[in-house]
């Protein structure tokens, strides 16, 4: 009775911390590594939305805004969400929230009873499984390596049952950078609709897509808005990652119950954070280009990286991330990733880490400067023939 | 093109593999359309972008902004005149401005006093300049797109979700 042990929530107990915290340890204060650990851009945040920030802050705007988010800011983020053919109301449908993490967070809280079911397309971002569980639901895995990392209507299918809930998806996706073809995309929606079930769609690297692509919403086939809770946020387009902006666009009446949450958790996102997100929805769109075009030419360099090395990969159709296939140096993702950081000075995050089906693969940010990513490319080349770091 | 120019400006010495590499291109494709930039005369020089004032301050010279008033001259305009001015290698960048002045000429020299001789002596006596405002550089922050006083670093966390 009221041991130490016991004064803690035996559900928190149950909780692993994040798989990536062993290896931030691992390199901790080592300015020796090259990191492609990283999850977020390498620019800083455009100069229009930083100046935006200081011209608020000097005029004093430093108070709470509506739990809503700031009426400009949901208005732009409507007006921006029929870029891709959907319909919001800024004033009862989009909900600015502390990035995308705390959208998923109150999302989750807001559909979920004890017993539920949701299917999470694994790997994915690091915060899915938890979030999923801290709710005394069941975590049904839908594994995607078989599929070249796309879940897929047939497998999604596969998966429910009667208490199944919501399906989380991410497309492009982390860490992958593969994409839900929109044709895939309209069979999963019709699997959706049939079993009346929640999409969860986290869309933060929609603007982050490659050759000529184009991103397609889940919510933008026919019948689904009322089906789906798009995701979506500044951090990695806009370079926002420290400002702490998402947003999440849903129905009515599941906004009614996510909106609860959000205000008394946090009561709004902060104020000069919208101001220049903001600006960034008015002013930042060849900001955004100009980061997308390098980030492409360094997907490619990547790439080339890998075939030279021969690791297959599935090509990364967008965000910033590769995810090739190590299995050929008989390695586990772990090994692999730990040997690379103490043996060759490269930082990697093993695809475990995003979930149980990603082992013999490791997650590379290719946020970084061209001439690491080819320094990087040729330790971890040296690695795989087996040569020592010269 | 466009994109073969933006990574070469941003970085001249990529080589033509890389350049092929990230923008999906063949190697015997980039190095064609460079050769032609460069034939074309669209890509002029590779030069190498120097901060004079990290070296020592014997070497480090003094940069001058030169506002210049001429008369334009019959059938020649300013061209001529530009000619004259732009012939001295003291003289690093001419251009033809619209406003209060003519010309903008901007000029390196050893110290205060060359700077201040040149203009007096080559300059201001020259046929059709009816006169001339010297501004000293006292500290470039950028130029050509290039920061001059920021120390670049990388501040992310090193492994981040």
């Amino acid at each position: 009775m009221n041991e130490r042990q016991d004064r803690f929530s035996q559900k928190m107990l149950g909780i692993a911390p994040s798989p990536i915290r062993k290896f931030f340890d691992l390199i901790i204060g080592r300015d020796d590594i090259i990191s492609l650990g990283v999850g977020e851009p390498d620019f800083p945040t455009p100069w229009a939305m930083r100046e935006e920030a200081f011209y608020h802050l000097e005029q004093g705007h430093t108070s709470y805004t509506s739990n809503w988010g700031l009426t400009e800011l949901r208005d732009a983020i409507a007006r921006y969400l029929a870029k891709y053919d959907l319909d919001y109301d800024p004033k009862s449908e989009v909900l600015v929230t502390i990035g995308v993490s705390e959208a998923i967070d109150a999302v989750l809280r807001a559909i979920l009873n004890p017993g539920d079911e949701v299917i999470v397309a694994e790997p994915c971002y690091v915060s899915y499984q938890p979030l999923v569980e801290i709710c005394n639901t069941k975590l049904v895995r839908l594994d995607t390596a078989p599929t070249g990392f796309v879940p897929t209507a047939e497998s999604i299918e596969k998966l429910i049952t009667p208490k199944t809930k919501a399906l989380m998806l991410c497309s492009p996706s982390n860490p992958t950078g593969r994409m839900i073809p929109a044709d895939e995309l309209a069979r999963i929606a019709e699997v959706v609709k049939k079993h009346k079930i929640w999409v969860l769609s986290d869309e933060v690297y929609c603007e982050l897509v490659y050759d000529g692509r184009k991103h397609v919403s889940i919510a933008s086939f026919p019948g689904m808005k009322d089906y789906t809770v798009v995701l979506n946020g500044f951090s990695k387009a806009f370079a926002m990652t420290g400002w702490r902006i998402g947003y999440l666009a849903c129905p009515p009446d599941l906004m009614a119950q996510v909106h609860k949450l959000h205000q008394y958790s946090t009561i709004c996102a902060p104020i000069m954070s919208q101001y220049a997100a903001l600006e960034g929805l008015r002013s930042g769109a060849d900001e955004v280009e100009r980061m997308r075009v390098s980030y492409q030419q360094r997907r490619n360099l990547m790439m080339h990286g890998f075939a030279e090395m021969g690791l297959p990969v599935a090509a990364p159709e967008g965000a910033f991330y590769i995810f090739p296939d190590i299995r050929k140096t008989g390695l586990t993702s772990e090994e692999f990733a730990t040997k690379m950081i103490n043996e060759y000075k490269v930082a990697v995050v093993p695809g475990t880490a995003f979930g149980a089906g990603a082992e013999g693969f490791v997650r590379c940010c290719y946020a970084t400067e061209i001439g690491k990513l080819k320094e990087a490319l040729r330790r971890m080349k040296l690695m795989v023939e087996g040569k020592p770091l010269d | 093109m466009q994109e073969i120019l933006d990574l070469l400006q941003n970085d001249a010495r990529l080589s033509a593999d890389d350049i092929a590499t990230m923008t999906n291109r063949t190697v015997a494709e980039v190095a064609a359309i460079i050769a032609q930039l460069e034939k074309d005369g669209v890509i002029l020089k590779y030069t190498a972008v120097v901060n004079q004032e990290k070296l020592d301050s014997e070497n480090e010279g003094v940069r001058a902004v030169i506002e210049i008033q001429v008369t334009p001259e019959r059938e020649h305009g300013f061209d001529a005149l530009a000619e004259r001015i732009f012939r001295f290698p003291q003289v690093k960048s001419l251009y033809l401005m619209s406003g209060g002045y003519d010309l903008q000429v901007i000029i390196e020299g050893k110290n205060l006093k060359d700077v201040a001789f040149f203009v007096s002596d080559k300059l201001a006596t020259l046929n059709g300049v009816k006169s001339t405002k010297t501004h000293f550089v006292l500290k470039t922050y950028k130029e050509n797109d290039i920061v001059y006083v920021d120390e670049k670093r990388d501040r992310r966390e090193g492994v981040t979700a």
